[in-house]
């Protein structure tokens, strides 16, 4: 039976409904065709004014009914993106001279609330410098991706800064950062074996997060961004309790995402440590006073080291020698663990992860079917070609594996030989590749004419120097009466 | 720090040190050009293919905006504005009102206006909808398919890594460029020639 549809009324069309259900299923159901026609209006109605009628650069699509107002929202300007541009530009700028030129705790303070509210809460965290990691080795190694360029400028930008004046996006311009370091609160200093091994983390995360996004998987940096629901004022529950949990350890180990996690900071700190003017705590010649020794919450300070008693040269150059022995092992090792490790990471792709169920379900019939199988069945794409996409990204992953393990590997036997040298450290410095340039440590520098009056007979400054001056190890309270000092 | 071997030369360390130090901005400047030189002028912002979109509600509970940026709409020149609307009507309907009881959608975003007869015009109210797709599926197992699914770039944060995205099933989620942030329905198709067949005729 035939049925043209033309002249049938609604009453026919509830008739047919009850008949679809009683079980008589069309079909002709192609996608591409109405079911019922277009009406034939008697009355002089006209389509409404929605924005669905005009395309998104505000023409009207439909030609022959009268001109509408309604317009589909834009996304966000094309020139906020240039304008953000800008603003980074500037931020950077006005860090890098409060940094190393003014040697103002205060500007930087107040630079640092401006990036929070501008980049953190005006901005709602998207797109920030951590997250373009991503993008770029997308863009690098997916020819299907190209990342705006303006993503590419945020990423380049805080390296640049980096390469000339130390790390003073991480001090003055990141949002995450920001939020960090307004709870710090009473810092404690956390054993050094420990901080080796935590400093490892972040090469574990920056690699995961290339190898992912190089893969097309996803950006794990984005996803488990601990701090974007707070800029959001939104976000789902783990996410804000992650969220919570680092801004309360916060409180006690200070910015802990940034010194332990952050993987920007890896890049950031390899450019960092050759910058030609980086802040320095003593803008003339330091007199190893100790004031500042405990100021850096961050424990970023390398303290003088020309009175410790060294040991025998010849025990030195042998550990020295297993640990430059030991770095093609680790390599190896690293690289082994990284393809042995490349499977589970393979799943975290969803072409892998459903070519997997495909192959369970099709093993065990009981298995209910779920969405993603279901979904991939009715759009009909033949098995065999999920199948050879999944095998191909599972040997990227088997070579990302063993290219990011043995990375890890070279990372770890290079830390182990850099705890293991001991250099002559005659004056208290900042630790380059580390130093977030906070400026902190600034102020407590009693050769800095601009900071002296910190340093008048009486003040409060000069009492709480002089007490850290005393050869006892600082109280933590007195640190945090430091700290109180400063913020 | 090292030897100096002359006036003028520098220490072996400090040589090192620029050497590296230049290597880092060659790095940085082989990463950054080789990014720049695959980039594009525009931004891209994510949006849905109602072709590919399966309607798995994924795009209600996923969104880091909520309620979620995916909003219904409609399409005045498909719809059939039909009295007996498979997108609004719950299909264990009581009466043809718009009593709660009697409607599809969870949240009440549906708007049905009489317009003549027997011609009604659905409405989606953007504040209310939540874009589980009920509606949408309905509309397109048993209507026109004049519902349908769309980013709204108003309430959407444009996310670098978009949490629904991650979790599309049918991979119907795309970054689109800017210029271009819709992918709207809006040509009135042609009018299907339907046949039945009584599956116990087969």
């Amino acid at each position: 039976m035939v049925i043209s549809y033309k002249f049938l009324d609604q009453r026919f069309i509830k008739l047919l409904f009850g008949l679809l259900i009683l079980g008589l299923m069309p079909v002709v159901q192609a996608e591409d065709v109405m079911r019922f026609p277009a009406p034939e209006f008697d009355s002089n109605y006209t389509f409404p004014e929605t924005w669905d009628l005009m395309d998104g650069r505000g023409n009207t699509i439909i030609q022959d009914t009268t001109p509408r107002d309604g317009q589909a929202p834009l996304p966000t300007s094309q020139t906020q993106q240039w304008i953000d541009v800008g603003v980074l530009t500037l931020a950077l700028s006005l860090g890098a001279w409060l940094a190393v030129k003014r040697r103002s705790r205060r500007g930087l303070f107040w630079l640092m609330i401006f990036s929070l509210g501008y980049f953190g809460f005006y901005k709602e965290g998207c797109v920030c410098p951590i997250g373009s990691i991503q993008n770029v080795a997308l863009s690098i190694f997916n020819s299907s991706y190209a990342a705006p360029i303006t993503v590419v400028i945020f990423f380049v930008l805080p390296l640049a800064f980096a390469l000339f004046f130390g790390r003073v996006f991480c001090a003055s311009v990141c949002a995450l950062g920001a939020i960090q370091d307004l709870v710090i609160w009473k810092p404690i200093q956390l054993p050094r074996k420990l901080t080796i091994a935590l400093s490892m983390i972040p090469y574990v995360y920056i690699g995961g997060a290339i190898l992912l996004a190089a893969t097309n998987t996803g950006f794990i940096i984005c996803r488990y961004d601990p701090f974007i629901g707070f800029f959001r004022l939104n976000g789902n529950a783990p996410y804000l309790y992650l969220g919570a949990g680092f801004l309360l350890a916060g409180m006690f180990i200070a910015r802990p995402y940034c010194r332990f996690f952050c993987p920007y900071g890896v890049l950031l700190g390899l450019m960092s440590r050759f910058a030609r003017w980086h802040l320095a705590i003593t803008p003339t010649e330091c007199v190893d006073c100790r004031l500042c020794e405990a100021s850096c919450p961050f424990d970023y300070i390398n303290k003088p080291n020309t009175g410790l008693e060294r040991e025998e040269r010849a025990t030195g150059v042998r550990r020295l020698a297993s640990l430059f022995l030991l770095l093609p092992l680790l390599v190896v090792l690293g690289g082994w663990v990284g393809h042995e490790m490349a499977p589970v990471m393979a799943r975290y792709n969803n072409t892998v992860f459903l070519a997997e169920q495909i192959t369970a379900e099709k093993a065990d019939p009981t298995m209910k079917a779920s969405l993603e199988t279901t979904t991939f069945r009715s759009m009909g794409i033949a098995e065999e070609q999920l199948m050879a996409e999944a095998t191909k990204i599972r040997s990227q992953m088997n070579m990302g594996g063993w290219l990011l393990g043995g990375f890890l590997g070279l990372v770890f036997s290079l830390k182990l030989i850099n705890t293991s040298l001991i250099r002559d450290q005659k004056d208290y410095e900042v630790d380059k590749p580390h130093c977030f340039s906070c400026g902190r440590c600034c102020s407590y520098c009693p050769s800095d004419e601009m900071h002296m009056p910190n340093f008048k007979p009486g003040s409060k400054a000069l009492e709480e120097a002089l007490a850290l001056g005393k050869p006892s190890e600082p109280e933590p309270e007195t640190v945090s009466a430091m700290q109180k000092g400063k913020a | 720090m090292g030897d100096l071997n002359g006036p003028d030369k520098v220490s072996r360390i400090e040589f090192l040190r620029q050497g590296l130090s230049r290597l880092a901005s060659v790095a940085l400047g082989l990463v950054g050009g080789l990014a720049a030189f695959g980039s594009r002028r525009e931004n891209t912002v994510w949006q849905i293919d109602p072709a590919k979109c399966v309607k798995c509600e994924h795009c209600s509970t996923d969104c880091v905006v909520a309620p979620s940026a995916v909003k219904c709409v409609q399409s005045y020149p498909i719809c059939g504005y039909c009295r007996y609307c498979f997108g609004y009507f719950h299909p264990h309907y009581d009466e043809l009102t718009s009593a709660a009881e009697n409607q599809l959608c969870p949240t009440d975003a549906i708007e049905r206006v009489f317009v003549e007869d027997p011609y009604w015009e659905y409405n989606i109210e953007m504040d209310k909808c939540i874009g589980c797709a009920k509606c949408v599926k309905a509309c397109e197992d048993f209507g026109n398919a004049s519902f349908y699914l769309q980013v709204n770039h108003e309430i959407c944060v444009n996310c670098n890594n978009c949490s629904i995205a991650m979790q599309c099933p049918s991979d119907a989620w795309d970054r689109v460029p800017y210029d271009e942030p819709y992918r709207l329905k809006h040509e009135p198709r042609q009018v299907a020639e339907l046949s039945f067949e009584s599956p116990g005729k087969k």
